[in-house]
C-alpha cells in the first residue's frame, strides 16, 4: 500500500513556487539570488468597487446616459472628477466620490476600483530563481534541511533559530521570553496560553516553532503577525523525535518559518528550512513510498500517537484491531522499545 | 468504451470517495445480476497524488487481486469490452464525492420563495453557500460585486420570477454578478446555473453568458409561487458539479470519459436510486437512505410525490469535524459517549481527525468518540433535512421523523462500526425512527453505485438489491410514548413458521431483540400500553408479517424524542447496557 510521506529531512533539495493570488508583475529575474525578505513579485490590488448609475443619476435612459459619460476605461480619476454631466439650463453633474481608476463603463453605468494598495510577495526562502511564471511569481531552489509541520498561521519569516525546548515535551511559558529573543525563531515545546503567544509578540520574535498547540488557542494565534507552525497537532504533544533532533541540532543556525495554510488539495503544508551550504545539489525528497518493514514511520492516530517508530513487519490480511475494527496494519516497534500493531492508514512515513 | 449497458453482463462500479475509492464487480450469475466483490484503496485527489485516477487503478487492481481476473490492461487502463479470456468488463459507472465543497452564491427574488428554492437546490450536492443575494438585500451593487470578490464562488445558481412574470428584477440582480465575473480573472470565474424564468434565457445569456465559465440553464424551479420542482435543475447542477471538479482535480476528465461521460456526484446517484425505489416499492410511508462520509453525510428520502437530497459537507466525518462545532457544542456531543472523555480531549480529537481524515479508530476511546461525532452528526443532519420534507406525508408526530420503510444506511462511519449492532444503535440514535421499519446496511456502499447504473439499466439495481447484498439488520419497533423508566410500554409476541413463538415485555428505557435469523419471516403481534402508538394509532395494536435480519425484531423503548439522562454517570450505565442489548460492548 502507498504511504504518505511526512519529510524531516537533514539535506535535501527544496524547490518551491512563490505566486502572487492575483496577476501582477514579476520582478526577480532567472538565476537571481535571493534573500527570503526581497520581493520577488507585486501587483496592484482594490479592495472595493463604486458603482455609479449615471442614467439613474441624471434621470435620463442608459442610452442617453452613455453619451454623457466623459471617462474612458482604465482613466485614473482623482476624487470628485467629473464622470457625466447633463443637459439643460441647469445641469446635474456626476463625480467621482473616492479617487480611483475606471474598470468598466456601459449601460449608462461606471464601475471604478476604489482603495488600492500594493502588494509584495517575498521570496520567502533564501535561493535561486529556477523559473519565472510570467505575471503570477517565481520557483525558487534551495537546499537544506527541511521539517514539515501539521499546522501554519500563514505567516513566513526568517531569523536565528534559538532553542528554548529542553526536551521534546516542554512547555513554552512567558518568563522564558526576555529581550534577548528578539528576532529570533524560537524553537518550543507546546503553548498552553495566549500571555505566551503575545510575549512572543511583544519581543518581538520571527517565528514560533511548536510541538502542538491547544486547538482554544488557534483563533489568537492566527492574529500573530509572526509565523507559528506547529510540527505534532493539537492538544499536549511532544514534538516527534526526528524533528526535535534536527531542529535542536541546528540551532543557531538562520532559518526560514514558512506556516503557510495546510492544503491538501495543493499539497502546501507549513514548514521550516534550514538552508546548509552545498557542494552539489542532494536529492529531491520522496513524496510517496511503498509500506515496507524497516521504514521509520510516525503514529497519525493513538495508541502512541505522534510516536517515531520502524516497522517490523507488514501483516498478512486483516488484523483485529483493539476498537474491534478490521484493517491492514502493520507490527511497529517505537522508539521506546514497545511494540504496537497500528492500521496502515493512521501511519506515515518519516523521512 | 461500453457500448450500451443494457445489453451488457459484467458491470465495474467505481466510487472516488473523499478518503477512499472503491471498485466493485457486477455480474450476471445464473441469470441475474448479483455483486460480486468489491476492491478498495485510498483516494488519490489530494496530494501527493492530485489525480483521482490513480486510486481508481489502485481499487480495480485490488479488486482484481480479490477476483483472480484481469480488469487492466498493461498501460492500466480499463479493458473493456469483457475478452474472451474473461479479462476485462462490459460497462463501467463512475460516482464522486472526492473534493472540496464548492463555493457557491445563491440569488432569487424573494427570499422565503426563489432565494429558499435556490437554497434548496443547492443543497442537494456537495456545496457550501458563501452568500445570497435577493430584492431584500439591503447592500448596494457595489457592496455585492464587492462581496462576490472576496468569495470567489465556483458555482453561483440563480432562480426567481415565475414563467414569463418578473425581469426586470432579474436583471437587476444579474448584474452585480456579470460586473464581479468581469473583474475576475477568466479561469476564475463562476459557472452559472440560471433556474429561473424561462423566458429570461436570452436576457441572462446577454448579461452574464460571456462572463462565465459556463452558462447553464434547467427549467424554472419555481414555476409558480405554490410549485416547486428542483428534480430537472438537480440533474443539470450533478453534471455541472462533475465539470467543476474536472476543473479542480486532474484525473477526473479521465475517469468521466471512462464512464461514457455518464460520471455523477455519488449523492446525486444515491438520490437517484432512493426515488427509483420509492416508485419501485414506495408505500404510504417514504424511503429513507443515509449516507456518512468523510466529504459530507447525505439524506435522500423518497416520498409518494416528491424526493428531498440533502447533502450535509458541515457534517461530513473528514476535514470539515471542526466546523461541527459551529453547529453543536462538546458537551452535546459527549452525551453519545459510552466512555467518561474531557471536552477537551473531544477538541483535541476533532482537530486532529480533521488532519487526518482517512485514519480509523485502533483503541476503544477513539471507536467511543467517533462513534459520539458521528451521532451528533447523524441527528443534526436528519433535524436539518426534515425541515424540508413535505408536509402530507405518513407520521404518528409532526416533530418526529415521520414514518419510513425501509432505511438505507452506508458510509464510512457506519463500516467503521464493528458489529451490526453497534451501526444500529447509531442509527436508532441519530435518526430517532418512530413505528415499524426495517435498517438494511449497505456494507459496500452499493447504492450510489446502483443509482448511477439505473439510468440506463434499470434492471441491475432491482436483481442486486434482492439478491442480499445488502445487510438487513433486523425489523426495529419503535414505540412513540411516554412513561417512568421501567414501566411495560409494549408487549409482542412473534410466531415463527415450525410454529414456535417468542414473546417480550418491553418496558420503557429498554432495547430489547426477539431473534428473526436472515431470510426468515414472521408474523409479529404487538399490543401496547394506552397512549404508545407504534403507528396504529395511541394505544391500538395489531399482527403484521416481519422479515428476519442480523439482530432480529428489535424493540427500541426509550421514546421519541429520545431524552438521554442528564446524569453523566447514569446515561453512560445505559448506552453501555443498550450496546449490550444489540450484541457487545
Amino acid at each position: 500500500m502507498q504511504a504518505p510521506v511526512h519529510h524531516v529531512i537533514g539535506l535535501t533539495s527544496i524547490v518551491r513556487e512563490r505566486l502572487l493570488p492575483i496577476s501582477g508583475n514579476v520582478t526577480a529575474r532567472i538565476q537571481q539570488k535571493v534573500s527570503p525578505n526581497e520581493v520577488v513579485a507585486e501587483a496592484r490590488w482594490a479592495r472595493e468597487h463604486v458603482l455609479l448609475d449615471v442614467a439613474r443619476l441624471l434621470n435620463v435612459s442608459p442610452n442617453v446616459a452613455e453619451r454623457l459619460v466623459k471617462c474612458h476605461v482604465n482613466d485614473e480619476l482623482p476624487v470628485n472628477a467629473e464622470i457625466a454631466v447633463g443637459k439643460g439650463m441647469f445641469p446635474k453633474t456626476v463625480r467621482a466620490p473616492r479617487a480611483g481608476r475606471v474598470v468598466a463603463v456601459g449601460g449608462g453605468q461606471v464601475l471604478m476600483e476604489v482603495g488600492e494598495t500594493k502588494m509584495e510577495l517575498r521570496a520567502g526562502i533564501p535561493g535561486t530563481v529556477v523559473q519565472i511564471i510570467p505575471n503570477k511569481g517565481v520557483v525558487i531552489q534551495t537546499a537544506g534541511g527541511l521539517v514539515q509541520g501539521v499546522w501554519g498561521n500563514g505567516r513566513i519569516d526568517s531569523g536565528v533559530l534559538v532553542n528554548l525546548a529542553e526536551a521534546p515535551d516542554s512547555i513554552l511559558t512567558p518568563n522564558r521570553l526576555d529581550v534577548s529573543l528578539r528576532g529570533s525563531v524560537i524553537l518550543a515545546g507546546l503553548v498552553k496560553d495566549a500571555d505566551t503567544l503575545e510575549a512572543a509578540a511583544e519581543l518581538p520574535v520571527r517565528g514560533l516553532i511548536l510541538s502542538s498547540i491547544y486547538p482554544s488557542l488557534l483563533p489568537k494565534a492566527r492574529e500573530m503577525k509572526y509565523p507559528i507552525l506547529v510540527t505534532d497537532g493539537f492538544g499536549s504533544l511532544s514534538m516527534n523525535s526526528a524533528a526535535y533532533k534536527l531542529l535542536s541540532t541546528n540551532a543557531k543556525r538562520e532559518v526560514t518559518v514558512n506556516a503557510e495554510f495546510y492544503d491538501r488539495y495543493s499539497g502546501a503544508r507549513p514548514e521550516v528550512i534550514i538552508p546548509l551550504p552545498i557542494s552539489s545539489d542532494p536529492p529531491s525528497p520522496k513524496e510517496i513510498e511503498e509500506f515496507a518493514p524497516g521504514l521509520q514511520v510516525r503514529m497519525r492516530r493513538p495508541p502512541s500517537m505522534g510516536m517515531i517508530g520502524s516497522i517490523v513487519s507488514i501483516m498478512p490480511g486483516l488484523t483485529r484491531l483493539p476498537s474491534g475494527l478490521r484493517a491492514l496494519a502493520a507490527e511497529v516497534k517505537l522508539e521506546n522499545g514497545e511494540t504496537v500493531i497500528a492500521p496502515l492508514v493512521n501511519l506515515e512515513v518519516v523521512g | 468504451m461500453p457500448s450500451s449497458l443494457i445489453t451488457s453482463n459484467s458491470l465495474l462500479a467505481i466510487d472516488v470517495g473523499a478518503a477512499n475509492t472503491r471498485a466493485v464487480l457486477f455480474d450476471v450469475i445464473e441469470g441475474e445480476y448479483r455483486f460480486v466483490a468489491s476492491g478498495i484503496a485510498p483516494s488519490t485527489a489530494e496530494a501527493p497524488f492530485k489525480d483521482v485516477a490513480e486510486g481508481a487503478r489502485n481499487a480495480v487492481a485490488n479488486l482484481q487481486k480479490i477476483l483472480g481476473k484481469k480488469l487492466l490492461d498493461a498501460s492500466r487502463g480499463i479493458i473493456t469490452p469483457s475478452q474472451a479470456d474473461g479479462s476485462g468488463v462490459d460497462a463501467l459507472v463512475i460516482t464522486i464525492s472526492a473534493g472540496p465543497t464548492v463555493k457557491t452564491v445563491v440569488v432569487g427574488l424573494l427570499k422565503d420563495v426563489s432565494l429558499d428554492s435556490a437554497r434548496r437546490l443547492t443543497e442537494s450536492t456537495y456545496t457550501r453557500i458563501m452568500d445570497s443575494m435577493s430584492l431584500s438585500d439591503q447592500r448596494k451593487p457595489d457592496q455585492q460585486i464587492d462581496s462576490l470578490l472576496r468569495v470567489r464562488p465556483e458555482l453561483v445558481v440563480i432562480a426567481g420570477g415565475t414563467d414569463g412574470g418578473a425581469s426586470r428584477s432579474i436583471q437587476k440582480l444579474l448584474e452585480p454578478i456579470g460586473l464581479a465575473s468581469f473583474l475576475m480573472p477568466e479561469e476564475k470565474r463562476p459557472s452559472v446555473l440560471f433556474a429561473g424564468n424561462e423566458k429570461m434565457e436570452e436576457e441572462v445569456k446577454t448579461l452574464v453568458g460571456s462572463l462565465s465559465t459556463s452558462l447553464h440553464f434547467s427549467p424554472n424551479i419555481r414555476p409558480s409561487l405554490e410549485t416547486e420542482d428542483t428534480d430537472p435543475a438537480e440533474r443539470e447542477l450533478a453534471r455541472m458539479i462533475i465539470n467543476i471538479r474536472k476543473r479542480q482535480i486532474k484525473g477526473v476528465d479521465l475517469l468521466d470519459l471512462w464512464a461514457g461521460g455518464h460520471m455523477l456526484p455519488t449523492a446525486y446517484a444515491t438520490g437517484r436510486m432512493v426515488r427509483f425505489l420509492s416508485k419501485v416499492y414506495g408505500s404510504q410511508k417514504g424511503i429513507l437512505s443515509v449516507d456518512m462520509g468523510a466529504s459530507a453525510t447525505v439524506i435522500a428520502a423518497g416520498f409518494k410525490n416528491k424526493s428531498v437530497l440533502k447533502v450535509f459537507p458541515q457534517f461530513g466525518l473528514g476535514q470539515n469535524l471542526v466546523g461541527l462545532l459551529s453547529h453543536t457544542t462538546l458537551e452535546d456531543i459527549l452525551r453519545w459517549s459510552s466512555l467518561d472523555i474531557s471536552p477537551g480531549v473531544l477538541l483535541d480529537y476533532l482537530h486532529q481527525k480533521s488532519l487526518y481524515p482517512a485514519t480509523i479508530a485502533a483503541t476503544k476511546e477513539d471507536l467511543a468518540i467517533s462513534q459520539a461525532i458521528s451521532r451528533q452528526a447523524l441527528y443534526l443532519a436528519m433535524q436539518t433535512a426534515r425541515k424540508d420534507f413535505p408536509q402530507n406525508i405518513a407520521n404518528i408526530k409532526t416533530n418526529l421523523t415521520p414514518l419510513f420503510e425501509p432505511i438505507l444506511a452506508g458510509g464510512g462511519a457506519l463500516s467503521d462500526a464493528s458489529r451490526p449492532g453497534q451501526s444500529l444503535l447509531l442509527l436508532l440514535d441519530g435518526l430517532q425512527p418512530v413505528g415499524i421499519t426495517t435498517i438494511i446496511l449497505d456494507q459496500n456502499n452499493l447504492l450510489p453505485l446502483l443509482g448511477v447504473a439505473a439510468s440506463q439499466n434499470n434492471i441491475l439495481p432491482v436483481q442486486v438489491l434482492e439478491s442480499g447484498a445488502f445487510l438487513s439488520v433486523g425489523t426495529v419497533v419503535s414505540p412513540v410514548v411516554s412513561a417512568k423508566y421501567g414501566a411495560s410500554i409494549l408487549k409482542a409476541k412473534i410466531s415463527y413458521e415450525n410454529g414456535a413463538e417468542a414473546n417480550i415485555d418491553l418496558k420503557f428505557g429498554f432495547i430489547e431483540t426477539l431473534p428473526l435469523a436472515n431470510g426468515e419471516t414472521g408474523k409479529l403481534t404487538i399490543q401496547v400500553a394506552r397512549g404508545a402508538d407504534v403507528g396504529f394509532g395511541p394505544g391500538r395494536g395489531g399482527t403484521i408479517p416481519v422479515s428476519g435480519g442480523a439482530l432480529g425484531v428489535v424493540f427500541d423503548g426509550r421514546g421519541r424524542p429520545l431524552d438521554l439522562p442528564s446524569d453523566p454517570v447514569r446515561r453512560r450505565e445505559l448506552i453501555k447496557k443498550w450496546n449490550w442489548a444489540l450484541g457487545g460492548g
